[in-house]
């Protein structure tokens, strides 16, 4: 496995010298990142900064012009459609800042999807997501549609549907972006809860240094590089 | 903060003696700086000095004897004068931040590494009081709220700050 220039040689998700262009923009011009198992880290930055093609490239989304991806030693690149495929459904949970739920099912179908797609029977799959959709506090609306819930259910929604099938990283693009301060609040507090609880490991992009208060370290983008903030504080 | 309007307005609720008074104040307020006995008295006696409280009573102990406070119909006047006033917004206009920022550029050292340092550093501290918000009460989650807000404010000038570096480093002529 690549070695990286942060976390270490037990780390889940590894990016090195990542580079991306769009036409003639540079997304990341260089970024290194890692994560291990379990850990929170924020992705901070300004906007059109790269965080979120860096999050983009680490799940396997967008592939990286240049630099490599490893997840448990395995590069993302060598791999083929279908086990990336895979990956995003197993071993990756993504909750993005409008829930992306679906609108036809209701919520507690929204959250058994990932157990579906992977072959779990109806039964069991909504047994799961209904334990998942207690433990975020949205049990009361699993009969309802997407459409007739508030953004704040539907975003802890979103995130028991992530969760629901243990994956060992979440990926979270500006998961409380839609919500008010209260709100985003007890998002935080529920995905983060969650999070240590299931060893998971959690990849969260925002621009709220609040938010980024939940993490256990945070690296910063810029102009494409990313820098890691671990270890730089201690006031005088 | 006042803290001999803030004792003022805990005897409001009834006459207390010294201890008692700093010792609703630390619970209440004083969760990072708990008062000083020394600090209590001193305010006693200035505040009966200028009529705000009377002495309710005096017991005496096997140590000294203790003086029960109670406020005064001028204490209650003046309570309800602070509070009614609203305090005045500081700017912070010549920050020590901005401050070192400026100096940095103008020794040739890396102001970006100054100010990525200060975040590393503010971030530190906003994870410490999230945590100690998400374990505490209603009190304890307000308190840490205000500090979170500030320094979130603070955050967001860096990141500005940190953006217009280069801008900053030729008006300063550095």
């Amino acid at each position: 496995m690549t070695s990286s220039t942060t976390g270490g040689a037990g780390a889940l998700l590894t990016a090195t010298a990542l580079r991306k262009t769009y036409g003639s923009t540079s997304a990341l011009d260089g970024a290194h990142f890692s994560i291990n198992p379990g850990e929170i880290v924020a992705v901070m930055g300004p906007s059109g900064s790269g965080k979120s093609t860096l999050l983009h490239c680490l799940a396997g989304i967008v592939t990286p012009d240049e630099g490599t991806v490893h997840y448990r030693g395995h590069e993302l690149s060598a791999m083929s459609d279908a086990e990336r495929s895979a990956l995003r459904r197993g071993d990756f949970g993504f909750v993005f800042q409008f829930g992306q739920l679906v609108p036809e099912l209701t919520c507690v179908e929204n959250v058994a999807l990932p157990l579906r797609l992977t072959g779990v029977d109806r039964r069991s799959a909504e047994a799961k997501a209904v334990e998942w959709m207690e433990r975020l506090e949205v049990d009361t609306v699993r009969h309802k549609r997407p459409g007739q819930v508030s953004g704040g259910q539907g975003q802890r929604v979103a995130i028991a549907r992530a969760l629901v099938a243990s994956p060992r990283v979440l990926f979270a693009d500006e998961p409380t972006g839609a919500l008010d301060s209260l709100n985003g609040e007890r998002v935080m507090e529920l995905l983060t809860e969650a999070a240590r609880e299931t060893r998971a490991a959690v990849v969260l992009v925002t621009h709220e240094s609040r938010v980024a208060a939940y993490s256990d370290r945070e690296v910063v983008v810029r102009d494409g590089k990313a820098r890691d903030l671990a270890g730089m504080a201690g006031a005088a | 903060m006042s803290i001999s309007h803030t004792l003022l307005g805990l005897l409001e609720a009834g006459p207390r003696h010294g201890y008692d008074l700093k010792r609703a104040f630390d619970e209440r307020f004083g969760h990072d700086r708990p008062l000083h006995y020394g600090q209590v008295y001193s305010t006693m006696s200035r505040l009966l000095k200028n009529g705000l409280v009377e002495v309710d009573g005096i017991e005496a102990g096997d140590g000294p004897e203790r003086k029960r406070y109670a406020i005064t119909d001028a204490g209650i006047t003046d309570v309800g004068n602070w509070l009614g006033t609203p305090e005045k917004p500081e700017p912070y206009l010549q920050s020590t931040l901005y401050t070192k920022v400026v100096l940095a550029l103008l020794t040739g050292r890396d102001a970006a590494e100054l100010l990525d340092t200060q975040r590393a550093e503010h971030l530190r501290m906003m994870r410490e009081l999230t945590r100690r918000k998400t374990g505490g009460d209603l009190a304890d989650q307000l308190i840490c709220d205000h500090a979170l807000f500030h320094l979130e404010a603070d955050l967001r000038w860096l990141e500005l700050a940190a953006a217009r570096l280069d801008k900053l480093a030729r008006e300063v002529g550095a």
